[in-house]
């Protein structure tokens, strides 16, 4: 009895110490101080839930968990942080798989195995933990193979697909209220668990590349959920407290992306933007005009103030570093640097604020779009890096847009624009973007690396 | 730390403790629930666009405490099936929690307010 209470109270303070690790990601100076606490909270409640007198063999835990360990620590310490989006969707895919397996795990033993049936309240958490949780899994890896590009990043669209999907969908949450009232219906059981599994990926497979913020952030929510429901399932008020706090976070930044996109999340699910090319309104007019890096060069090394605008395309050029030492070669010319962070910039939430970062730019130069638009008249050249629809004037003067709407960076305002992209092609969503066209923006091609190390060296000499 | 911030996690906290089973175990689990969701929605409000990269990684880590299920699952009184289930979901499990805290203080370690004269490019500009 007494190690009962100890367990509870371990559980107790890992609840605890959760929170208070996340309260302490409200600032960069405390959140590694914050994740240490939830980190020992975690420790805690592993701890604690060793001494459980229901384990009555350690064998199976002890291997799983050292295996665990490896692989996470593995992934953790060679990943690059170009790969962040990849290993984050693979994480979504882990944690809903370890919640939808211990649900299985649970009805097998109770319903299939000992031929008993389980409560009302038990089904509806179990049935919401694999539901949420064989849907994550898939969708998870669904993600993972876009980011990685083993598959297409475009969406994958058929007639009917909605039709099919919300059909799918409808079935297995058919089955489910079935199994409320009718537990025992094992087959039915494990058809639902198929269907989400199938739901998942014929969910995420229309989803472009673009819109994969809003994935990851869905997937991040799902997880959560599934673990709460797993609290539910097993009555350990812990599980459900750190799954709901992931769950609501989730939530929070689906929210936000979405936000930031102009869009319905309703929208990017069933939207499947970028696939059909619809009336945009008038055309874009013009010529694209070329120019050489030591123009380019030339203009930053005279300007007062410069302000990077960073996409995709640093990230698959791995072009943080040179940005960086672009900008301290100019800042030792004495030109004001910046660095303009769209939401929905990349591929994950704040996915360029940790790429920069990583090179050692300090958070002090990265501005908010609201922060910097206001800027952007006084602003001498606005260099845009691998970035296309958060910088596109259409979003804002065009109804027409499908992107209509969206919060844009306002480069456009700038006196001088400088594009680095690989080639003359359109970007991700297939969209014109008129910038490209302006008389005051010039583009310079070629791999957004080397262009911006030319930049740097050119910059040196001028 | 501010007061009234936490609050709520003490509500939260002080009805985990009186969970039992049957209907009570209900809705005591629905007022965590509910309240966790407060609670989170309050917390997870402030943290900067900044932070969203590692808030995510922070929160998977966390919600790998399914590992507690995992765990009960693979060394209890189960049938081999249920046993082997719950191996798969102890190793996945762990994976989160282990990559996860790791990843998210790699990613943490990385911001810094200035370095390399970040801030001085300000007074730079002033005396050109």
């Amino acid at each position: 009895m007494d190690s009962n209470y100890l367990i509870e109270f371990s559980y107790l303070l890992a609840s605890i110490l959760f929170v208070f690790g996340l309260k302490g990601l409200s600032h960069p100076r405390t959140a590694r101080r914050g994740m240490n606490l939830a980190a020992l909270g975690m420790l805690v409640a592993i701890v604690g839930t060793l001494i459980h007198h229901a384990i009555i063999s350690y064998t199976m835990i002890i291997i799983g968990m050292i295996i665990g360990s490896l692989i996470g620590a593995a992934m953790s310490i060679w990943m690059p942080m170009t790969a962040m989006p990849q290993r984050t969707a693979l994480s979504h895919a882990f944690g809903a798989l370890a919640a939808s397996l211990v649900g299985i795990s649970e009805y097998y033993q109770h319903v299939v195995h000992e031929g008993g049936t389980i409560s009302r309240f038990t089904m509806i958490a179990l049935g919401f933990e694999v539901l949420f949780g064989s849907l994550t899994v898939t969708g998870s890896l669904m993600a993972f193979a876009k980011l990685q590009e083993m598959m297409r990043g475009t969406p994958i669209t058929y007639r009917g697909q909605n039709i099919v999907n919300m059909t799918l969908f409808a079935i297995a949450a058919g089955i489910f209220v079935y199994l409320i009232f009718v537990p025992t219906a094992s087959t039915l059981f494990y058809v639902m668990v198929g269907l989400s599994f199938l739901f998942g990926v014929l969910l995420v497979m229309p989803i472009g590349s673009a819109d994969m913020p809003v994935v990851m952030s869905l997937m991040n929510s799902y997880a959560g959920l599934a673990s709460a429901a797993t609290g539910f399932a097993i009555g350990k008020n812990v599980l459900i407290i750190a799954g709901t706090l992931d769950g609501f976070s989730g939530f929070i930044l689906s929210i936000l992306m979405c936000k930031a996109m102009n869009r319905s999340i309703m929208n990017v699910l069933f939207g499947a933007f970028g696939s059909a090319s619809t009336d945009t309104g008038p055309g874009v007019e013009g010529v694209m005009r070329e120019v050489s890096a030591d123009d380019v060069a030339v203009q930053l090394a005279y300007a007062r103030q410069v302000v990077f605008v960073p996409g995709y395309g640093m990230a698959t050029a791995q072009a943080q570093h040179a940005v960086r030492e672009l900008a301290e070669t100019l800042q030792h010319k004495g030109v004001n640097v910046k660095y303009a962070i769209h939401p929905v910039a990349g591929r994950m939430p704040g996915h360029m604020n940790v790429l920069l970062a990583e090179a050692n730019v300090p958070y002090s130069q990265l501005y908010e779009l609201e922060q910097i638009n206001p800027e952007m008249q006084a602003t001498d050249v606005a260099v845009v890096i691998g970035a296309n629809d958060v910088v596109n004037p259409d979003a804002r003067d065009n109804p027409k847009s499908p992107i209509a709407g969206m919060p844009i960076i306002e480069v456009d305002r700038a006196q001088n624009v400088v594009v680095l992209k690989r080639g003359k092609g359109k970007g991700f969503s297939g969209l014109e973007n008129p910038l490209f066209f302006k008389a005051n923006t010039g583009m310079l091609y070629g791999d957004a690396k080397s262009s911006l190390t030319k930049l740097a060296q050119a910059v040196q000499q001028a | 730390m501010s007061v009234e911030s936490l609050i709520p996690s003490l509500c939260v906290l002080a009805l985990a403790e009186g969970s039992g089973s049957g209907a009570t175990g209900l809705i005591s689990s629905l007022y965590v629930f509910a309240l966790a969701a407060f609670l989170g929605y309050q917390v997870i409000s402030r943290v900067p666009p900044l932070l969203h990269t590692p808030l995510m990684s922070a929160t998977n880590a966390i919600s790998a405490i399914s590992v507690v299920g995992s765990i009960l699952t693979a060394g209890g009184k189960y049938s081999e099936v249920s046993k082997l289930l719950g191996f798969i979901a102890v190793i996945s499990a762990m994976i989160n929690v282990v990559g996860g805290f790791m990843i998210t203080d790699r990613m943490l370690k990385m911001f810094k307010d200035k370095i390399g004269g970040g801030r001085d490019s300000g007074s730079k500009e002033e005396k050109r």
